[in-house]
């Protein structure tokens, strides 16, 4: 056993439940000793690093083919990772949530064989189809690229939404669980987007923050999940029966962004009026008897 | 059953000749190459199948139905040479079945027909494009042979026709791509790629072209065994050394330092994977493989031991 895997997650890896074969490989690459050291890593950026709040977990369910659909937020994928982790430790028995990663991680050497080693797949409705058929939880970004490119300002707000999703949900029955993230602007608050290095990089774009790279400072992120949405359908209507469909989905999102917000919001003043009642604690009496 | 299988010489087409015997059948093999231990319940014809003797064999047996296996896969054979053998042999093989009164006609074809690319389905499905004629140039022959083969499906609707895409093979006689692939002592990977790889054991291919003549299976369909595993434990599990390159470097090596040689289309077989989804297959036939991923590269590493 690696030495940055904690055997309590590689026991919780085993609960998955996939079809590894004997050498703990699923039939989609993912590979047991790659996710319990990735759930080894993520497990302290989502309790320590990033604090991350989570409601209506339970809308999630334990098996069977569903759809985690919710806005992007933040310069890079600290929303995916968080949504992945909360699955995994929030759930029993445990589930992948499985994303569907921007075509040029394939290229690009180890990222693209991280990403599938930890079940992430290339976006393409073919294989995204095919998870779902499998049973699998899916979890998609409908503002693709276009969402991680929000700058700061923008950061709680909606881009467009393409409307594969909704379609594939129609063909293949399956249950839309909406989410929102909020935090991950605060955490990577982009300033601009080098179009430029990302171009070098092979990437869309790469984000600039204050302090120059995407690296995330420790925010508190806040993630809500909604009772599941279903849509009937063969999923080949007119586009504008889609689009109202794909409305109703944002529209959920939006309003789960400001549950998040609100609780953000009510977690950071507990949070400064803790931190103001353990600095009082820590004063000499006269100072606290002059504040009272 | 009369059953006439061109390319009856190769691992596979004896393979499937054995099988079908056992099961009754009467078998006739056509190949220009010998098969010297051959049991003596088959009739063998050591013809070319696109000359006029091969035609004979059809006029003169009436083979009920044809298993044609005599599509060069290797790519030691040059371009050209292989163009003419794999288009040429499979247009002669559907013309003397459509002549001669052939009731059904499979043709066994590969899933790299697929191609490999990083924009790929991770799983094809038997209506996916032929990329590899973009991400292979090489294989372009075995494509087309394919496709020729499923535009029997229209053009001849008297003809029963089977087009089977098999996974590569593993297994004891070291045959196929993949066994050439690992037979040396150290294995050149793509550094920082590790795609999955699709195989099954020669018995269970045998097994699956035995089963689709069996059910007299139309229409097109991948075969697969056990679920696929990255190149890495593929070549850990055969007993070799994964050696990764930097992809610089790798094209550079290849055919030297006892690496394999390899045509550059290759490369990309050797950072994507190609995995079919044979689904449709085993709910037509009943098909469900015998040997493991585990087992198949047991059987090849003790058949193909690193000396050393």
């Amino acid at each position: 056993m690696s030495l940055l895997i904690d055997p309590e997650i590689a026991a919780r890896v085993d609960r998955l439940e996939l079809p590894f074969n004997t050498y703990g490989v699923d039939p989609y690459g993912a590979s047991k000793q790659h996710l319990a050291r990735l759930f080894t890593a993520f497990r302290f950026f989502y309790r320590h690093y990033f604090t991350v709040g989570v409601e209506g977990i339970e809308h999630v369910p334990v098996r069977g083919r569903a759809m985690l659909v919710g806005n992007h937020s933040g310069g890079i994928a600290i929303d995916g990772a968080m949504v992945i982790t909360s699955c995994f430790f929030e759930r029993e028995p445990p589930r992948l949530a499985q994303g569907m990663a921007e075509k040029f991680m394939a290229q690009t050497p180890f990222m693209g064989l991280f990403a599938t080693r930890s079940g992430q797949l290339t976006g393409l409705v073919e294989t995204a189809e095919h998870l779902l058929h499998d049973e699998r939880l899916l979890m998609i970004f409908p503002e693709g690229a276009r969402g991680t490119a929000k700058l700061y300002p923008e950061r709680n707000t909606l881009v467009h939404f393409g409307s594969g999703f909704m379609r594939l949900a129609m063909k293949t029955r399956t249950p839309i669980i909406p989410f929102g993230f909020v935090g991950g602007g605060e955490a990577i608050p982009t300033i601009a987007n080098s179009y430029a290095l990302g171009k070098l990089f092979g990437a869309p774009y790469v984000p600039i923050t204050p302090w120059g790279v995407a690296l995330p400072a420790p925010v508190r992120l806040e993630l809500t999940y909604s009772a599941p949405m279903t849509f009937e359908g063969s999923g080949t209507e007119e586009d504008e029966v889609i689009e109202g469909y794909v409305e109703q989905v944002k529209q959920r999102i939006a309003g789960l962004i400001e549950v998040g917000r609100e609780r953000r919001r009510k977690a950071l003043a507990w949070s400064r009026g803790a931190e103001d009642e353990a600095r009082i604690e820590g004063e000499p009496a006269s100072t606290k008897e002059e504040q009272r | 059953m009369r059953v006439l299988i061109p390319g009856i010489g190769g691992v596979l087409g004896q393979r499937v000749a054995r099988r079908l015997l056992e099961q009754g059948h009467e078998v006739i093999g056509i190949d220009r190459r010998p098969w010297h231990d051959a049991p003596p319940g088959i009739e063998l014809h050591n013809v070319d199948i696109r000359k006029r003797a091969a035609e004979d064999v059809f006029r003169k047996k009436r083979p009920q139905a044809v298993i044609h296996m005599a599509t060069v896969t290797h790519l030691v054979e040059k371009t050209a040479e292989r163009y003419k053998i794999n288009l040429g042999g499979t247009r002669a093989v559907f013309e003397h079945c459509r002549d001669w009164g052939v009731e059904h006609a499979i043709f066994v074809g590969r899933h790299t027909y697929y191609g490999a690319a990083a924009d790929s389905p991770l799983y094809h499905k038997e209506e996916d494009p032929p990329m590899a004629v973009t991400t292979f140039p090489e294989l372009s022959d075995l494509v087309a042979a394919d496709l020729y083969a499923c535009t029997a499906l229209w053009r001849l609707p008297n003809l029963c026709t089977t087009v089977l895409r098999m996974v590569y093979t593993l297994g004891p006689t070291g045959h196929g791509t993949l066994a050439t692939f690992l037979r040396g002592r150290h294995v050149p990977m793509v550094l920082g790629f590790d795609p999955l790889f699709h195989f099954m054991h020669e018995e269970d291919v045998a097994t699956a072209i035995c089963l689709a003549l069996e059910k007299r299976l139309q229409g097109v369909y991948n075969v697969a065994g056990p679920q696929p595993v990255p190149l890495s434990v593929v070549v850990r599990g055969t007993g070799r050394s994964p050696i990764p390159l930097p992809e610089i470097a790798f094209r550079a090596a290849l055919g030297r330092f006892g690496l394999p040689r390899l045509p550059p289309g290759a490369l990309a077989h050797i950072k994507y994977p190609v995995v079919v989804d044979s689904e449709a297959f085993r709910a037509a036939t009943g098909f469900v493989h015998q040997v493991d991923e585990v087992r198949a590269m047991q059987e090849y590493r003790d058949a193909f031991p690193v000396r050393g």
